[in-house]
């Protein structure tokens, strides 16, 4: 076997026909329901039963029934809000950043990471809007001409949150949807059920594949990816400015942005890794999110986690070095007083377990991997229960501090927005197609035309 | 057959380097109006098709400036001209903070702009009534194969030739695409009745659901405004609490608030004076104190020396001077007693001042007093 150095390895494994791409990834959306399925939308419609219960008694009864109270005015809805935002940054991540890096290895997950980002995002939205108590009345929060002549507060990171997470949405959104719009051409035209035929005809909006419109599609991809990368950084460090323009000690720092940033995609890649491990098994899809794929992600999970080891360990030597008795205080009562238990969760699972991905074989063994990855989400959720909450408990004035204790409600919002975020998941790999089927056949082997006319790197003609 | 229009002529094509090659061919041939399908974007098709560099950047510039500049200039108005508020003490037109706006502004614009112009200037999209849509053609270009399809429009089209042109390239399948009929005769007539009734229908819905929300909705409970909602008012009769209760309940005979102190000589000037002593002694911090204190809520009326010269002359009837015998003559203990219970038209001061700056102020009168009748042995 002759090997050629200056090939690319194939990212999608045993050499399949374009027809077999075709069939795999809309065999789930061929295939009638089957028990397991069903029996996964059960669970997670149950839970997301759980959070509409929840959060229909919060409106009714008011945001008493939380654990919320003086001096923690923020706990379980913002630190709910930080974490789904920050799932959704790796899906953007990967289909935007990695795109412009030209990895190839994304195409396969590209789609569903995307997919993540959407529903994630609309998970977050939640929690703002029932965080202020009266969602109904949301529409205040947009500049709009009123009778009263006023205007929201510009200069505030509140308001600039709403701008970021609404971009955010709108512009994932539609890269989802371009990335999306060739494979329903595909579905519409191997769709034999009539009703099936006319909702992809109309999502596919009549695309063609024309070759005349793939070089605007491919422009416009490109100038997609190139706005997203910007924008998925600045989503989450607006996010961060939520607390660092406030002069909260603890929450008072510059690194408070890069810092957000990276724990964002570190907790959104662990999350992808989850969901395509069971994906991938289920779909048997090994051969398009290979091993290799998910070696990949582990390594960025290596590396952002130890982003955010770092982070930890200069926020610290900063309240010292600052000389600030405020905030040495802050970070010693984090690490030693009564949230400690929180914090050695939040270091255990961010800093020391993902380490273990310096070793090849435990970043390509699937349990292990599966078991960090949650341990990685778990402790992505403390992180946000440590800044928010130990900061809060303990503020200037000593009279006040207060132990924070959610209540069940609170508990009860949690899990909705996991079943919200699953089910809708679901929803999505049985009704669209979880792998992007064009961006697929496009990196296959043999699918580009060699460019050479002399044919001499040509494996197909035998010169 | 006789009665449809051609739209064009394609032929199927197996493998990239077939397509690629007949796409150079066919545009060296000089056709213009022919198109090339293929299942996802192939490299080097636009320089084999020779088609112009994609005018998308440009769009994108030009809607990022427009939402910069349409982001920049509406909160410079809102925050600057409009309802200019003082905010942390910056200014009205505070230019870093409106970076992150900004920013939101122009990608939403930039992204959603150019996707939109994308698929509707540039594709006339949507369009499910192509010819080309529903033919088998299309299912295999779909797929797994690779078309090209000559139309009819082309000025060098000629039905034989392009058959021949496409046989030469080793096309397979070769068909004819044409119009169909419903799609010529097709005419957009929007005076439908059926679509005038969706029309109308929509609008009474809308507004139906715009008034129940906004005129009904919003006064039920929990969607009523706060000042709609249930309250307790003050000084209101409370029926949680009982009949002939009031939403602020007074406490129960015998209550004592935590740290009060209890005043024994209520209505008894004369023991107070025998009994009470004064605490304190008169060091200067103490006196300085009672200057304070004195100077604040014993002033007003007593004057800061004390001789009853009032800056409320007038509003208030006169106090007596400070400096009679009589109060000259009192012990320190029934100094106290009147700053504690009033006397007269003078009210109890015992919510203003504590039991000890009470006391610095019996030490503060003293030193007035001492000082407007000082004693021979004072002047030496």
């Amino acid at each position: 076997m002759k090997i050629d150095a200056l090939k690319d390895p194939s990212v999608i494994e045993g050499h399949p026909t374009f027809l077999d791409i075709d069939n795999q990834i809309s065999a789930p959306l061929d295939k009638p329901l089957n028990t397991k399925y069903l029996l996964a939308l059960a669970i997670t419609s149950t839970m997301l039963l759980i959070g509409v219960i929840s959060i229909g008694a919060t409106f009714y009864y008011g945001i008493g029934l939380w654990g919320n109270n003086n001096p923690v005015g923020w706990a379980f809805d913002i630190i709910n809000f930080v974490f789904w935002v920050g799932i959704g940054h790796a899906g953007t991540l990967i289909s935007a950043i990695l795109f412009l890096f030209r990895q190839k290895w994304r195409t396969g997950i590209a789609r569903f990471a995307e997919g993540m980002t959407i529903f994630a995002v609309m998970t977050a939205a939640i929690f703002p809007l029932i965080h202020v108590g009266r969602p109904w009345l949301a529409g205040y929060l947009f500049p709009y001409p009123n009778q009263h002549h006023l205007w929201v507060n510009f200069t505030s990171p509140l308001l600039w949150d709403v701008f970021a997470v609404s971009t955010y949405f709108t512009v994932s959104f539609v890269f989802w949807y371009i990335g999306l719009m060739p494979d329903f051409a595909t579905l519409r035209d191997r769709a034999k059920n009539k009703i099936k035929k006319i909702i992809y005809s109309i999502l596919s909006l009549g695309w063609r594949f024309s070759n005349r419109h793939w070089q605007h599609y491919e422009m416009v991809y490109l100038i997609l990816a190139g706005f997203a990368t910007p924008l998925v950084l600045s989503v989450h460090t607006i996010v961060s400015f939520d607390f660092a323009v406030s002069i909260m000690p603890g929450w008072h720092t510059t690194i408070f942005p890069p810092y957000f940033v990276a724990g964002a995609v570190f907790s959104g890649f662990a999350m992808v890794q989850n969901v395509l491990i069971i994906i991938r098994k289920i779909f048997d899809f090994e051969h398009i999110i290979t091993l290799e794929t998910l070696e990949k992600m582990n390594k960025i999970i290596l590396a952002t986690g130890t982003m955010v080891g770092y982070a930890y360990g200069m926020e610290f030597f900063i309240a010292w070095y600052s000389g600030s008795q405020f905030e040495s205080f802050v970070f010693i009562n984090r690490a030693f007083g009564p949230y400690a238990w929180a914090y050695w969760i939040m270091v255990s699972c961010n800093v020391l377990f993902p380490q273990l991905f310096w070793f090849k074989k435990i970043r390509r063994n699937i349990p292990i991997m599966f078991v960090i990855g949650v341990l990685v989400n778990v402790g992505m959720w403390f992180e946000r229960f440590v800044i928010i909450v130990t900061t809060l408990a303990h503020d200037f004035l000593p009279s006040s501090w207060a132990y924070y204790k959610p209540t069940l409600i609170d508990f009860g919002v949690l899990i909705g927005s996991f079943g919200l975020f699953f089910t809708l998941l679901l929803l999505f790999i049985k009704f669209m197609p979880v792998i992007s089927i064009a961006e697929v056949k496009a990196v296959l082997d043999g699918a580009q035309p060699h460019h050479n006319n002399n044919g001499h790197q040509g494996g197909n003609d035998g010169k | 057959m006789e009665n449809k229009i051609i739209y064009g002529i394609t032929g199927i094509f197996e493998t990239p380097d077939e397509i690629i090659n007949a796409a150079k061919k066919i545009s060296e041939s000089g056709y213009t109006r022919y198109d090339i399908h293929s299942p996802y974007p192939l490299h080097g098709m636009p320089k084999a098709m020779k088609l112009k560099p994609s005018p998308l950047g440009y769009f994108a510039l030009v809607f990022g400036l427009t939402g910069a500049f349409a982001a920049f200039a509406m909160m410079t108005w809102m925050m600057g001209f409009d309802y200019p508020l003082i905010i942390s003490g910056k200014p009205f037109i505070p230019i870093p903070a409106f970076i992150p706006v900004t920013f939101e502004v122009t990608v939403l614009l930039a992204s959603v702009g150019t996707v939109l112009s994308m698929l509707f200037l540039l594709f006339k999209l949507p369009n499910n009534s192509h010819p080309l849509h529903d033919t088998d053609y299309m299912k295999q270009v779909s797929s797994n194969k690779f078309g090209v399809c000559i139309e009819a429009k082309d000025d060098l089209f000629d039905e034989q030739k392009v058959k021949d042109l496409l046989i030469q390239l080793g096309a397979k399948d070769i068909q004819v695409i044409t119009y169909d009929n419903e799609t010529l005769s097709f005419k957009v007539n929007i005076f439908e009745w059926k679509f005038v009734v969706f029309l109308i229908a929509s609008a009474l819905v809308v507004s139906a659901a715009t008034y129940a929300t906004l005129n009904k909705l919003m006064y039920v409970p929990p969607f009523d405004f706060m000042m709609e909602q249930h309250r307790i008012d003050a000084q209101a009769e409370s029926k949680f609490f009982g009949k002939g209760a009031f939403s602020m309940l007074t406490p129960p005979d015998g209550t004592v608030p935590r740290n009060s102190n209890q005043f024994k000589f209520a209505g008894n000037p004369e023991l107070a004076d025998a009994k009470l002593l004064n605490p304190l002694l008169p060091t200067e911090e103490n006196l300085r104190k009672g200057m304070q204190k004195y100077d604040i809520y014993c002033s007003p009326c007593h004057g800061y020396h004390g001789v009853g010269d009032a800056r409320l002359n007038g509003q208030f009837p006169n106090p007596p001077s400070l400096h009679s015998e009589k109060i000259r003559s009192w012990g320190d203990g029934h100094i106290f007693y009147v700053i504690t219970q009033g006397q007269n038209s003078m009210p109890s001061y015992s919510s203003q001042l504590t039991n000890e700056e009470k006391w610095q102020i019996v030490l503060y009168v003293r030193a007035l007093q001492r000082a407007m009748n000082a004693k021979e042995e004072d002047m030496k």
